[in-house]
């Protein structure tokens, strides 16, 4: 079943481009460094000969169609799945290496929120990497798990078991988890899928403060139409990368084209001939916006806070 | 005193129907939370291969030999089990209910052609009889203990220690898998780990009380701890508690109408179940029907 990466090439009729050695180790210079990669499922490439490359200091979005591979391509990065074929690099270094310096958010809905555990314990698990095996975690680790709880405004809720959450507080409480980890680069699993207004201009601001402090923020991102007013990078995604690169340059309306191929007619409703908004009171309003949302308020409420 | 306790029969029969209770409990709780307590029900009835094929090399019927040999066929059955499931033409469930049946009709067939003369059942390997622990003893110390007692004894305390050195660790890979490998915890290995102690734990328990009370022991207990507590350690702890609870009023209940020990123990875990569904503090039915109606009143208000 596993081929190697060259007989796969082969047989697909793509032959890769020679590339000096030395580029093939290490990129010290990019927060994430991804070359060659291909990640199969059942024979059949969900990523195909992915190269992706993230300066430090942004706030990226990943973005492309349902089953274009953007879960894939973070869970590869984080070796949560194996790829056929590829090598990837944070800061320089295989993510083994540096999975302290690593945050990562994963989907809302891949955990059970009936498990009998608190607010605060959920949070304090993002810090189990740094305690390591066996210990428990002491005060130091609580007291830090509360200033996570405090800075996504959860502090209230500590004490409750987890169950009695609405979509974006369980959003909130995932990202105090990666906050505490106070990591470098952070990977975010659609973060703002199914949150209120409210939660999702929270989550905005505070992955700006993170970029703002010079970390790599790395979201996976289904609402096209915010995507200018929340990052200033861009991966376009469809199984291969269609473009990358700072959101001015890349978000027109071919590389839209390309990445979404058939579902255009969508994108015609689309405003991506009109400018950014400005970055602020929250999401413009557009076709698919509304019902994204789970639990929002009216939108008038929203935009008057 | 000690003399006293383990002389006597109820004494023993209700203490080896504890320990199996929080054996099986420890190990339910993850099992149970992960949504794969039906693999218990498989690995009890695929080790009967294991245990055979252990007697066939080794003449061993009982004894350590027998619980490596029990935690191999377990990770076996799992293993085989993921396998068929990774093709992605077979369902989860449906590869359990593939896998099992074949490991354990290979060791019925086994146990046929080559132990007809052997004391291995099917009978006493499904069933067990609790009644009977006090029959095989051993000499420890001065006193007979039942031999029973101790592997359940040793099995419990090995789980005890399992899951509190790797408590964070278990609760982390059971909620969360995804951000445990993430962070270097092997979640598949610890669960891999809990399976082959699972397996270890069921060929204790199956000379003592079979394969259903013991699957009843995994299940049923930690099911119920669910209903009354939102918090894991306490739903380690209430599980193992009315595992034993069910073993004291399994026992008196069974010598009162005079019926099977072991299947009145299972009764009673279910008696639990029922109790907590209905009296449950915040899952309760009772509860639910409590808090429905001040919601309602409020709203007339």
């Amino acid at each position: 079943m596993l081929m190697s990466p060259s007989s796969r090439r082969r047989r697909q009729g793509y032959a890769a481009a020679a590339r000096p050695a030395a580029a093939r180790l290490h990129e010290p210079r990019l927060a994430a460094h991804v070359e060659d990669l291909t990640v199969s499922y059942h024979d059949k490439p969900v990523l195909f000969d992915i190269d992706l490359n993230v300066p430090p200091g942004v706030m990226c979005a990943i973005v492309g169609p349902n089953g274009a591979g953007k879960s894939t391509l973070i869970k590869a990065i984080l070796g949560l799945v194996k790829p056929t074929s590829g090598h990837i690099t944070l800061h320089g270094l295989p993510y083994r290496q540096v999975r302290a310096r690593v945050g990562y958010v994963p989907q809302r809905s891949t955990v059970d929120w009936d498990f009998p555990t608190t607010v605060h314990d959920v949070v304090t698990m993002g810090l189990y990497g740094q305690i390591g095996w066996f210990k428990r975690p002491g005060r130091r680790e609580r007291e830090k798990a509360s200033e996570a709880l405090k800075m996504v405004g959860m502090q209230d809720f500590a004490r409750r078991q987890i169950s009695q959450l609405s979509g974006g507080q369980q959003q909130r409480v995932f990202l105090a988890r990666a906050l505490v980890q106070e990591a470098d680069v952070y990977f975010l699993d659609e973060p703002m899928a199914g949150v209120d207004a409210t939660t999702e201009r929270a989550i905005v601001k505070i992955l700006g403060a993170l970029r703002d402090a010079g970390k790599t923020v790395i979201v996976v991102h289904h609402d096209l139409q915010t995507v200018r007013s929340y990052f200033d990078w861009l991966v376009l995604l469809n199984v291969r990368v269609i473009a990358q690169g700072p959101v001015d340059d890349i978000y027109t309306a071919d590389n839209l084209r390309a990445t979404y191929g058939g579902q255009i007619a969508l994108l015609e409703h689309g405003d991506f001939t009109r400018p950014a908004p400005a970055p602020g009171p929250g999401p413009a309003p557009g076709p698919g916006f509304d019902a994204q949302k789970e639990d929002a308020g009216p939108p008038q409420a929203a935009e008057a806070r | 005193m000690l003399a006293a306790f383990f002389d006597s029969i109820p004494a023993m029969i209700i203490a080896t129907g504890a320990l199996v209770g929080i054996a099986a409990s420890l190990v339910g709780t993850f099992l149970v939370l992960r949504g794969s307590s039906l693999l218990s029900d498989a690995i009890s009835h695929s080790i009967v291969l294991g245990i055979v094929v252990v007697w066939m090399l080794t003449g061993a019927q009982s004894g350590p030999v027998q619980l490596v040999g029990a935690a191999l066929t377990g990770l076996l059955t799992v293993f085989l089990t993921e396998l068929l499931a990774a093709t992605g033409r077979v369902k989860n469930d449906a590869a359990i209910g593939l896998v099992f049946p074949v490991l354990f009709s290979i060791g019925v067939l086994l146990l046929n052609v080559y132990a007809r003369d052997v004391h291995i059942d099917q009978h006493t390997v499904l069933l067990g009889e609790i009644g009977f622990v006090w029959l095989d003893t051993v000499s420890l110390g001065g006193y007979e203990v039942p031999q029973s007692l101790l592997s359940m004894g040793a099995m419990a305390a090995l789980n005890l220690v399992f899951v509190t050195l790797l408590f964070k660790e278990l609760k982390l890979a059971t909620f969360d898998r995804a951000l445990a490998a993430a962070l270097g915890f092997m979640p598949g290995l610890l669960f891999y780990a809990l399976l082959a102690l699972t397996s270890a734990t069921a060929v204790a328990a199956f000379d003592a009380v079979g394969a259903i009370l013991f699957i009843a022991f995994v299940i049923v207990p930690p099911s119920a701890a669910y209903l009354i507590t939102d918090r894991l350690w306490l739903m380690l702890l209430f599980a193992s508690l009315i595992a034993v609870l069910s073993s004291f009023a399994g026992y008196g209940a069974a010598v009162l109408l005079d019926v099977s020990i072991g299947g009145m123990m299972a009764t009673m875990t279910g008696l639990f179940l029922v109790l907590a569904f209905l009296f449950g503090p915040r899952y309760g039915l009772i509860a639910q029907g409590l808090r429905r109606r001040r919601a309602a009143l409020a709203q007339a208000v």
